[in-house]
């Protein structure tokens, strides 16, 4: 958003409460690579230049990454400048910060959509010997006691972290809810490539069916596997990892409770992976692709055991840790605009926010498939950017009319 | 999928539905429904209920006719078998809410069907509910649900509409997970 407000002379600055990529530097876990290829972060301006363009950036490398971006752009970035207050003025904002205040005339907000983890109500029924934690906090498995663990989630997050944590010697059960299966490489490209590729990812905001079910849809279930392999359910049962259903509820005396409903999770899962292979293969074959890629495909079934176990006695002893990946919602407490809807989330049209002059940034489907993605930030930041410009030139002119 | 030239009719209502969806969003008080039944005992394990009112969209609602249903044990039993086992009367609710979410998805994905049939089947080891082993519960040890559909779609679409239909199902989601019972004795 800066290189676009800097290209229309539009002066600003950029507040950051840490180091420009604060969140990749202590918000995550240790093992972490972007789950999408190193080709694919294509900023304004910006892009790839080594030798392993299908390779998935490491924790460091995603930090270096967006730091120079910043260096190369001369953002004007405010650094341990934390935003305590914003609120709307006469004038337009003010902002204030432990660093003093701030006046604009525009504002966007680029603070991120996963600054709270989300844990059920019931967590707080877990007995206190086992130690609990999210998967914000989690970094490694040398931070957890030795013994089994139980993952909560099977997105993103849960099943690599599932992955990680069994590989250490400590026997997970991981809780599957909602989920979508994706194939990190199909007929030998990414899956990122070939979701580019047939316009999946440019797919817009006004153009999807109902836009509020898709922002509420899990992330794939993809991970940046140096040997490119898939992380799915299947792949976490053949190391030995249990799946059970849902967490559904937490018993007074500290019975987990699982859903009944693990085999359906798994079959929504398998028929989406298969409606988005079907319009790959579809997209394959209407753009010469069938000679070149390899032939098409279809991974087997997710396989379920016949009566996964509905609860698991949590005091019994098994499991010494229990690890929320059950995601994650914005923080917008320090925003006192009168932007939000009953649930707490911000109204915004594509992200022009329904307070004049204010815009959001960077959370999931904001106007295209891949906004929450890297690659997703410079088609937003440039549409963002004229409306913002317009706003401004607009204001102007009645001002001085 | 069906052909897009000629809409498919299931029976349902589904612009009707999808205005109350929008309506509702926009008044969740008047989403909160309480649903209710009464019932009275006969005679052994013979006894009657009957469905009528219930609340919803902030008031309450009457329907034009009381449903009655009767609910005993079976003859091996020592009962009189003058009407289902309460565990089939379950059984009937998870057949009818996943069937009747079927023609509902079907319609709003535009998919004709021609027939659905579905029989469901619960496995209970009743030494749970006689209490001679207290390892066996009293409920279902698990439930099957087999349909039968023939409707102008694919196999996958099909199989769509029967996962879709579990993910929406009110007593799918009672049977699957945990809920609260208060019982009072006035």
């Amino acid at each position: 958003m800066s290189r676009c407000l800097a290209e229309r002379a539009i002066d600003h600055v950029v507040l950051e409460r840490g180091e420009v990529a604060h969140t990749w530097r202590t918000e995550r876990w240790d093992s972490l690579r972007l789950l999408t290829p190193n080709w694919q972060s294509r900023l304004p301006g910006f892009g790839y230049s080594g030798n392993d363009p299908d390779g998935y950036r490491t924790l460091p490398e995603v930090i270096n990454f967006i730091a120079s971006y910043a260096r190369v752009i001369g953002a004007p970035v405010r650094t341990h400048t934390t935003v305590t207050s914003l609120r709307s003025t006469e004038a337009g904002y003010l902002v204030r910060t432990d660093q003093g205040d701030w006046r604009c005339r525009a504002v966007v907000v680029a603070s991120g959509t996963c600054n709270i983890a989300r844990v059920p109500t019931f967590a707080s029924l877990v007995p206190p010997s086992i130690a609990s934690l999210t998967a914000k906090e989690y970094r490694n498995p040398n931070q957890l006691a030795d013994g089994g663990v139980l993952v909560v989630g099977a997105s993103s997050s849960g099943t690599q972290i599932a992955s990680e944590v069994h590989r250490s010697g400590r026997p997970v059960i991981l809780s599957v809810g909602e989920h979508i299966r994706a194939p990190r490489v199909y007929r030998g490209k990414d899956l990122e490539w070939w979701m580019d590729a047939a316009g999946v990812l440019d797919e817009r905001y006004d153009e999807v069916d109902d836009i509020a079910r898709a922002r509420r849809v899990p992330s794939l279930q993809l991970a940046g596997t140096p040997d490119r392999s898939t992380l799915d359910l299947n792949a976490l049962t053949e190391i030995g990892v249990r799946l059970v259903g849902r967490l559904a509820g937490m018993t007074e005396d500290g019975k987990a409770q699982f859903a009944g409903s693990l085999r359906n999770m798994c079959a929504l899962s398998d028929l989406k992976m298969g409606r988005l292979l079907d319009l790959i293969d579809k997209w394959a074959q209407e753009n010469g692709l069938d000679d070149t890629a390899e032939p098409s495909y279809r991974l087997p079934a997710t396989r379920v055991e016949t009566a996964p176990p509905l609860g698991l006695d949590l005091a019994a002893g098994n499991i010494k840790t229990i690890i929320w990946a059950t995601g994650y919602r914005p923080d917008y407490s320090w925003l006192e605009v009168p932007a939000f809807d009953r649930k707490g989330m911000m109204r915004h049209d594509g992200g022009v926010v329904c307070s004049p002059g204010m815009y959001l940034i960077g959370s999931q489907f904001l106007r295209r498939r891949k906004s929450a993605l890297i690659d997703g930030a410079g088609d937003d930041a440039r549409d963002l950017s004229v409306h913002l410009a317009s706003y401004l030139d607009n204001r102007v002119a009645r001002v001085t009319a | 999928m069906a052909d897009a030239d000629r809409p498919s009719n299931n029976g349902v209502n589904v612009a009707a539905l999808i205005a109350a969806r929008e309506a509702l969003t926009n008044a969740p008080e008047a989403a909160r429904f309480k649903w209710r039944a009464a019932c009275e005992w006969r005679n052994g394990t013979h006894s009657h209920s009957t469905v009528e009112g219930f609340y919803g969209l902030g008031q309450e609602q009457q329907r034009k006719t009381r449903f009655t249903f009767d609910a005993d044990h079976p003859e091996v039993f020592a009962s009189e078998d003058k009407g289902a086992t309460p565990v089939e009367y379950v059984l009937v609710g998870l057949a009818s809410c996943l069937t009747a979410g079927i023609a509902a998805i079907a319609q709003h994905r535009n998919i004709q069907l021609n027939s659905v049939t579905a029989t469901i089947e619960g496995d209970m080891d009743i030494q749970g509910i006689l209490g001679i082993d207290n390892d066996v519960r009293n409920g279902f040890g698990g439930i099957k649900v087999t349909y039968d559909i023939d409707a102008d779609a694919k196999r996958e679409d099909i199989e769509a509409l029967v996962a879709q239909s579990q993910k929406r199902s009110a007593v799918y989601d009672i049977v699957t997970n945990p809920t609260n019972v208060t019982v009072v004795v006035n």
